[in-house]
């Protein structure tokens, strides 16, 4: 064997365990708590009150709901493929959590005499990954519509399926378009950028646009939650599940907002960049432990913005029809996101040339 | 074609112009809208915690009244029974015994008395039928219950508590509907 396989960085590899530790069960809490901000942000739009007994303002109801969760009879239909049935929301969920590995959280802790990055893997091809991994998603929803044996759920995976493919275009030509701006792959370079620059948000308003609605698209959420779509497919690809497999599928679509919301946010605003303050200058200030736990709270508000931005549209906008769906993606998207390519080319074409032709 | 009213609309299905078909001025609308509710003021009312004023007139859950020395008025005389339009009220009538002139006060008593809230429809016509004044509708309403059988409810149910030796209780359960 080679000498440097023996020879393990023990106390780095300590460090990212508990870093991934940390990651995965705070995006666990604040999918759990999504669910009880959902139930709170629909019932304040539609005048209600919302979950309000269990818990003082009912924040013990994710528990609750948990709990009944746990509690119920596990199902697995006799006609079903048994181990893709149980395969399903394991990847489903898996695909959700291995996103957050890119995402850099706050720039760095000094702690311990130690330099510990937020961030559980800084790869050079950041965004590429993350692609990757969305792409998997569609695997949970595939396999558990599949295997369930049952025309409504694969008929609904089918339409989830294709859905998430077609979005997924949309939102690669987006990307791309900011991929020449920034000339990286790298998320935690891109925010380092823009702790320096503008939000890229303000560079690439339109390229914004297309990977929100895309990013809703990806997430199955209204107005695009058609392989979910109570009204036609009973309930979709989790038709047969119960119990907690049927709430892996449901967490998993929640850690997938909360996920999105934090690439969203690193991407177009800023990441964990303060925003009106000179993070530099309040890190000589007040010192760099201090900043990066202030830098990790504003990052955590934009996530909640954007968290409760999707909880917005989804209680305003009813669903697409398949057809509208298929011609918003293909035909307007796609045709945009082209547009803005080209256009966004151009212009660092220009800035290349110093402003010449 | 005539129209049969002067309400009639003619609809107009013109294509959608550019600025609708972009969707987003429409949608960034309705988030407005939804976004307005939020800070509107919410008419639910927090019912255990909370509830709703009664109208003076109510005809909830009966109460069978005792006098003021605590005496049982009801004195089994079926009149409420065959005044009830739906039949709900059922009762056994016994005598009283030497000895037990603290508890009833007539020498005829209800050893049993059952109304059937399922059946009951809250007219009031047993407390108008009442000639002794001892049955009278409150300003509650039968709960929820598990089975058919507890909707039946007994003396021990519907008696009003004793006002020499529970004054607190019989205040509560009396009313504003009590004579």
């Amino acid at each position: 064997m080679h000498p440097t396989l023996l020879f393990v960085d023990w106390v780095l590899l300590i460090e990212k365990a508990i870093l991934i530790a940390i990651i995965i069960s705070v995006s666990l809490l604040i999918a759990m708590y999504e669910t009880y901000l959902e139930r709170k942000v629909a019932a304040w739009m539609q005048d209600r009150r919302g979950p309000s007994r269990a818990g003082p303002f009912g924040i013990l109801q994710p528990l609750a709901d948990g709990m009944k969760l746990f509690m119920k009879e596990e199902i697995i239909p006799a006609s079903s493929s048994k181990f893709l049935f149980i395969l399903g929301p394991g990847l489903a969920m898996l695909t959700a959590m291995m996103t957050s590995a890119v995402v850099p959280w706050s720039s760095h802790f000094d702690l311990f005499g130690k330099h510990i990055e937020m961030q559980i893997a800084d790869i050079n091809i950041g965004i590429l990954y993350i692609f990757g991994v969305v792409s998997m998603g569609v695997y949970g929803t595939m396999i558990g519509g599949w295997a369930s044996n049952n025309k409504f759920s694969l008929m609904a995976a089918i339409r989830g399926a294709s859905q998430i493919i077609s979005y997924e275009l949309a939102m690669g030509l987006a990307i791309i378009a900011l991929l020449m701006i920034t000339g990286s792959l790298s998320l935690s370079t891109i925010v380092k950028q823009q702790q320096v620059g503008h939000y890229y948000a303000l560079v690439q308003p339109l390229g914004f646009l297309i990977f929100l609605v895309c990013a809703f698209a990806e997430c199955n959420r209204t107005p695009f939650d058609l392989s979910e779509a109570d009204s036609e497919l009973n309930m979709g690809f989790h038709q047969e599940y119960s119990s907690m497999k049927l709430g892996f599928y449901l967490f998993a679509e929640y850690i997938n907002v909360f996920i999105s919301s934090a690439v969203m946010a690193t991407l177009y605003w800023g990441g964990y960049d303060i925003p009106f303050v000179n993070d530099a200058a309040f890190g000589v200030a007040h010192g760099q432990n201090v900043l990066a736990a202030c830098q990790a709270f504003s990052l955590f508000l934009k996530v909640v913005a954007f968290i409760f931005f999707f909880m917005w549209v989804r209680w305003t906008v009813p669903r697409f029809r398949y057809d509208q769906l298929m011609n918003l993606g293909w035909k307007i998207l796609i045709p945009l996101a082209i547009l803005n390519m080209l256009g966004t080319g151009f212009f660092v074409l220009l800035h290349a040339n110093h402003w010449h032709f | 074609m005539q129209a049969l009213t002067n309400r009639v609309k003619q609809v107009e299905r013109k294509p959608m112009s550019m600025w609708e078909k972009m969707y987003l001025p429409a949608i960034a609308k309705g988030m407005s809208i939804t976004f307005g509710h939020m800070f509107k003021k919410r008419p639910t009312v927090n019912y255990p915690e909370k509830t709703r004023p009664f109208s003076p007139v109510f005809r909830g859950l009966h109460v069978l009244n005792r006098d003021e020395e605590g005496r049982e008025r009801c004195t089994a005389c079926g009149l409420c029974a065959v005044a009830c339009p739906a039949e709900a009220i059922t009762m056994e009538a016994a005598e009283r015994l030497p000895g037990e002139e603290k508890l009833y006060r007539e020498e005829k008593y209800a050893a049993k008395y059952e109304i059937n809230m399922l059946r009951c429809i809250f007219c009031g016509l047993c407390e108008e039928a009442c000639p002794k004044d001892a049955i009278y509708l409150s300003e509650t309403f039968a709960p929820a219950n598990y089975t058919r059988k507890g909707f039946i409810y007994g003396k021990d149910e519907l008696l009003i508590p004793d006002p020499v030796t529970q004054p607190e209780e019989f205040a509560k359960a009396q009313g504003n509907r009590a004579k």
